[in-house]
């Protein structure tokens, strides 16, 4: 919780007068009784109706001051909430902007937007509350107690009784329930996601017949939920009629021995009647309580998962600065002795893979899925660190490039593609928002883009939803290689990214790739032997660890899993 | 206002058996309030009778606090009693109304669960049911209780004392308007919020999704500039909605507190003027507080019931889909041996854009055939029509020389085992997942399915082998390791026919050859669909329907169809040079 006060910071004056005009206004509130008292115990007591006037004219009074300072503190708790919350929201975005894939994968997008939105508005709240009601709740109950204390000792011992006991209880009743609401909304979660599953799965449960057991288990959990819920009402509903039956006994004890006091003449009718007031007073604070300890309680849980986030240092920071050129002579891309584990525990996704990768030439990396190909692409643009090994690009550790320097140089098409809302143009322009004009539709040509692209109504300004849902899968793929080609990068890596192409596409990429990106150092990834075998050294993977490294005709000869792989794919063609 | 009327009266055809609950739950509301607004009247009257020192009744005040004991006791038990029998009312229905929300989802034909967004059927189901609840159910008691103590303060009140009654009647409407206006006026503040809030969600879904692009693009800085812009507005918005909004609270406790001072000016007055009792001063000043806090109350659920009748037509809305032609009815029909034809089959998703015409193809028992083409052409369509997701527009799909329509739905998918592209695992154990169909399967006959598939090798190396926990659809599972478990699905079936939909097209091309072979296995003897893009795995099957545009354009044996030059032959040459 710590890594939030900093935000606090510039609002610390907002956050010291904006109680303390709270507090003034509960002053007066308190009061108020008091005026009262005075009125019965002076005026109606004498007969004296100007007197009557005169208090009623100072509650008035008393009222009028105390708007005033509520306005002042609300004025300020939603200046400093709204700028805390702003600055909260621009703090958590640009973390998670420096975020490198393995603190992605631990939090994951959707969890990340959540504490952006939702998590960020909660603690909001809580700062609001925090100068709204921190200081006037508390203030009201003790004040209301110090004030009976100050009128008759004997007689507000009633007060320390009763004030313990309905604090006991909302105490009670609250954290008794606060865990099972986790429960019920466990049970709730529970629903959704059998419904969820319903829906995504409709077909798979249709075909099996499985509509009826679905909708039993549904109606298991249905109930279950129902169950937990009126369990936690149950305790709820003790909660307001219990309090409030607490109180009138308070009253009626005060009555009682305040009855005794009036009698001796050390208590009079109207501070009675005062005692009777604080006694009301207490309790509508008190709940005031509850509901701010509620909303703290929400704010502490969305400001811890808020902070988790801030206080994630990335993996990959952002480089000692150092930048290389591409010489002749030093390799582009090398990899020596690389391996690379994701999290603490679990098995290597790459071990000791040892690459050599001149200017100007091609890659291929061949392997099934989960051989560590992905791992292997993210690792050249520093997405991800090695484990073990380094990695260098013109011969310099990438860890000593200055990040953006480097990721500047290298196309990485990953293979889902990922499109923004805008338009086509913006999506190309991406990397590189300065990019000519050739340059861009030379990226287009080649990515085999331009059938769809200038076939459009309004060509490559064509508007694109978000996700680019209204473009096809393989439409996507195009456009996320025409994106990076059009930056013009010394290294393309194509990570498995014609997987949406279909055949004759997929080959007339490759063959524009090889004729118009000449001097670009390619790194093509498939489990295609298509889209690899004409590569100058193909690297094949399998369950992380390098299986074999040569050209086609070298791997062909000595290497079995190549083989494999090769006649599998020939398979038809030979039946 | 008509369309709310129908909505309100269809809750309560919903409600009806809960009716003499929700009867009940009133009265002991109304007792309770009753109970709540006597106790200030009996201190009153205690109070009156401890006037200044040696003029103390102790014997009134007693007997006034003897009737006040039993007073809150019954204030504690019918509230409780109202708050216990609204919750049990309210879950009930929460639970009633997910399960027929449910029923529908199952119900309905798959068209309208492919038209209506996943989330919105989500939303109504968790958001919409509860806002019903909670706006309806307890909404309901919570304002009954607040117009019964409106009205018994009120007649406690002008029994006291009439004219400051008065007073108070014309004073409270005060801070009602008060809180209307501050409404009305932070209206268009909030909606302008609600928008940005929505936006600024929007704009980090699709840039915290797009998180590596844009780093790899070094496009982070711009990502931020767009945040900060929305962030920026949302800032000012917020706070205009947020400062008006807060006005609110302290405007009504003024005029909660002018109240409270005319009551007293006017008690004072009265009482200097011999009218009126103390006692009846401090009943009234409590009153004054409690008087109020309904009005303010009662404005609250009058929204959170506009809300709730909202969610509730939402509700409905999917309520009233068309579900399924029954088919329970329907006798069931031999079993043969996975004979199939299309005759003269037309069928559109919309009726604009015409998908198959006039489409006749006769399978026999045993055959093999498959769907090739590019993607989105169209090929899931037969298989669409042939399980009965969806009906055809006209002529006929016969299994076994029936017309599916005369069939029980259940039957006739129970003759089809289906591998589908998109995997479907529910939250259950591997074992569970694989014996999907058949609950009563052994772990013997779950491992030999697992085994033929291949996929008994990294089900063993995962945390608990066969028992391994899965979640949010196989969470942790490559695409691949997902499917085997699907196809293993299917193997431990053996169902007469198979549908092989796009079933290996996320797996590596060394794992599909061994899936192959296992299908092979399963194939044998059996009426097969196999729809595909990769060309290599169908090239043995008797039959290969060519569909370009959503037509078929070709059909035949693969060395008829590359004989024939046409397109089946660009597409598979294109595929192997």
């Amino acid at each position: 919780m710590k890594s939030l006060l900093p935000f606090l910071k510039p609002y610390r004056k907002e956050l010291f007068i904006g109680p303390l005009f709270k507090w003034v206004e509960a002053f007066f509130e308190l009061l108020v009784p008091l005026v009262v008292a005075r009125l019965i115990d002076v005026g109606v007591k004498n007969g004296d109706a100007s007197y009557v006037w005169r208090q009623g004219g100072i509650m008035v009074l008393l009222g009028l001051v105390g708007l005033c300072s509520s306005l002042c503190c609300q004025y300020m708790a939603s200046k400093a909430s709204q700028g805390f919350g702003t600055d909260l929201r621009g703090a958590i975005f640009r973390k998670v902007m420096s975020f490198s894939g393995a603190e992605l994968d631990y939090f994951t997008a959707p969890s990340l937007v959540t504490r952006l939105t939702g998590d960020s508005y909660q603690v909001q709240q809580g700062v609001a509350m925090l100068i709204r009601m921190a200081v006037r709740a508390p203030f009201l109950v003790v004040g209301a107690v110090v004030m009976a204390m100050t009128i008759d000792m004997q007689l507000s011992l009633v007060f320390i009784c009763v004030t313990p006991v309905l604090a006991l209880i909302i105490w009670f009743v609250l954290f008794k329930n606060v865990p099972r609401y986790r429960e019920v909304n466990k049970k709730l979660d529970r629903v959704s996601t059998i419904t969820r599953e319903n829906l995504l799965g409709a077909r798979v449960v249709r075909a099996f017949s499985k509509e009826e057991e679905q909708e039993r288990k549904l109606e298991a959990a249905a109930k279950e939920h129902e169950r937990l819920s009126v369990g936690i009402g149950k305790l709820n509903a003790l909660l307001s009629p219990l309090t409030s039956a607490v109180m009138n006994l308070g009253i009626a004890a005060i009555i009682w021995f305040g009855a005794g006091n009036v009698d001796t003449g050390s208590l009079t009718q109207g501070e009675l009647i005062a005692f009777v007031n604080y006694m009301g007073q207490i309790l509508l604070a008190l709940i005031a309580l509850v509901n701010l300890v509620l909303i703290f309680i929400k704010a502490a849980a969305s400001g811890r998962r808020i902070c988790e986030v801030l206080d994630t240092t990335p993996e990959v920071d952002s480089g000692r600065g150092e930048s290389a050129e591409a010489a002749d002579g030093i390799p582009a891309i090398e990899m020596r002795g690389v391996s690379m584990r994701y999290g603490r525990s679990g098995d290597n996704a790459l071990d000791d893979i040892s690459i050599s990768v001149p200017r100007g030439e091609t890659l291929g990396v061949i392997g099934g899925t989960g051989s560590g190909k992905s791992t292997l692409a993210g690792l050249i643009p520093r997405m991800y660190d090695v484990s073990g090994g380094e990695v260098l690009v013109n011969g310099l550790d990438v860890r000593a490039w200055d990040a953006e320097k480097l990721r500047q140089r290298i196309g990485l098409v990953p293979q889902s593609p990922t499109i923004l809302s805008g338009t086509i143009l913006s999506n190309v322009t991406l990397k590189k928002p300065d990019a000519s004009e050739e340059d861009i539709k030379a990226a287009i040509e080649i990515s085999q883009s331009a059938d769809f692209v200038y076939s459009g109504e309004n060509g490559i300004m064509r508007e694109i939803t978000a996700g680019g849902r209204n473009l096809s899968g393989g439409q996507r793929q195009r456009l996320t290689i025409a994106r990076a080609i059009a930056a013009k990068p010394e290294i393309l890596i194509l990570d498995d990214s014609a997987s949406a192409l279909d055949m004759r596409t997929d080959k007339a990429l490759r063959r524009a790739l090889r004729e118009r990106t000449r001097g670009m150092t390619v790194v093509i990834i498939s489990q295609r032997v298509s889209a690899v075998e004409g590569a100058d050294r193909i690297l094949v993977l399998s369950g992380g660890k390098c299986a074999g490294y040569g050209t086609h005709g070298e791997l062909m000869k000595n290497c079995a899993e190549y083989r494999e792989i090769v006649k599998s794919q020939e398979a038809g063609e030979n039946e | 206002m008509n369309n709310a009327a129908g909505t309100l009266k269809r809750l309560l055809m919903l409600v009806k058996p809960q009716l003499p609950k929700m009867l009940l739950a009133f009265l002991c509301a109304a007792a309770g309030v009753g109970a709540t607004l006597y106790c200030p009247v009996l201190a009153g009257r205690a109070i009156d009778a401890i006037i200044a020192p040696s003029q103390v009744n102790y014997a009134d005040v007693k007997s006034a606090l003897l009737i006040l004991l039993p007073v809150i006791a019954a204030l504690l038990v019918f509230g409780v009693l109202m708050s216990l029998i609204t919750n049990k009312v309210c879950y009930r229905v929460v639970r009633e109304m997910r399960v027929s929300l449910f029923a529908k989802i199952c119900g309905v034909p798959i068209k309208t669960i492919d038209d209506i967004p996943a989330g919105e059927w989500m939303s109504r189901m968790v958001t919409d049911v509860d806002n019903v609840a909670d706006g309806l159910l307890q909404g309901a008691t919570q304002l009954f209780s607040g117009i019964v103590t409106i009205l018994m303060t009120l007649v406690f009140m002008l029994t006291i004392d009439w004219v400051i009654a008065l007073v108070v009647v014309a004073l409270t409407p005060l801070s009602l308007i008060l809180a209307a206006v501050i409404a009305r006026g932070s209206r268009k503040m909030f909606s302008k919020q609600s928008l940005l809030q929505g936006s600024l969600g929007g704009y980090a879904e699709e840039m915290f999704g797009a998180q590596r692009v844009l780093v790899s693009c070094g496009a982070a800085k711009m990502a931020q500039d767009g945040m900060d812009k929305i962030n920026g507005e949302l800032k000012t918005w917020g706070f205009r909605a947020q400062i008006y909004a807060s006005f609110t609270n302290p405007s009504t406790r003024f005029v909660n507190g002018l109240v409270y001072a005319a009551v007293a000016i006017a008690g004072g007055l009265s009482a200097v003027s011999g009218g009126m009792t103390i006692g009846a001063i401090s009943c009234f000043l409590s009153y004054a507080n409690q008087y109020t806090k309904p009005f303010n109350e009662v404005t609250g659920i009058m929204a959170q019931l506009q809300t709730a009748v909202m969610s509730a037509e939402r509700i409905f809305a999917l309520m009233d889909l068309q579900s399924e032609s029954p088919d329970k009815a329907l006798p069931a029909q031999e079993k043969g041996n996975g004979e199939v034809e299309f005759r003269h089959v037309s069928f559109r998703y919309v009726p604009e854009r015409p998908m198959i015409e006039d489409f006749s193809l006769t399978v026999r028992a045993g055959m093999r055939v498959a769907i090739v083409g590019p993607t989105g052409c169209g090929k899931t369509t037969l298989i669409n029509l042939l399980m009965r997701f969806y009906d055809v527009d006209s002529g006929a799909v016969l299994v076994d020389g029936v017309d599916i329509r005369d069939m029980k739905r259940e039957e006739l998918r129970s003759r089809f085992g289906m591998v589908l592209q998109e995997t479907f695992l529910t939250t259950g154990t591997v074992a569970e997942n694989i014996a999907f169909g058949r609950e009563n399967a052994s772990m013997e006959e779950i491992v030999a399915a697992a085994k033929a598939v291949h996929a008994d090798g990294f089900i063993r190396q995962m945390d608990d082998g066969y028992d391994t926990l899965l979640l949010n659809n196989g969470e942790g599972l490559s695409q691949g390791q997902k499917q085997l478990i699907c196809i293993a699905r299917v193997m431990l079936l053996q169902p007469p026919m198979l549908i092989l939909d796009e079933a290996t097209s996320s797996i590596d091309t060394l794992t599909e050859h061994r899936v192959q072979r296992a299908f092979e296995k399963l194939m044998k003897g059996r009426t097969a669909f196999v729809v595909a893009h990769r060309l290599s795995t169908i090239q043995s099957s008797d039959l290969i329907l060519v569909m370009r545009a959503g037509k078929i354009v070709e059909s035949g044996t693969h060395h008829e169809l590359l004989k024939a030059g046409g397109f089946y032959k660009t597409l598979y040459e294109s595929q192997f040079d």
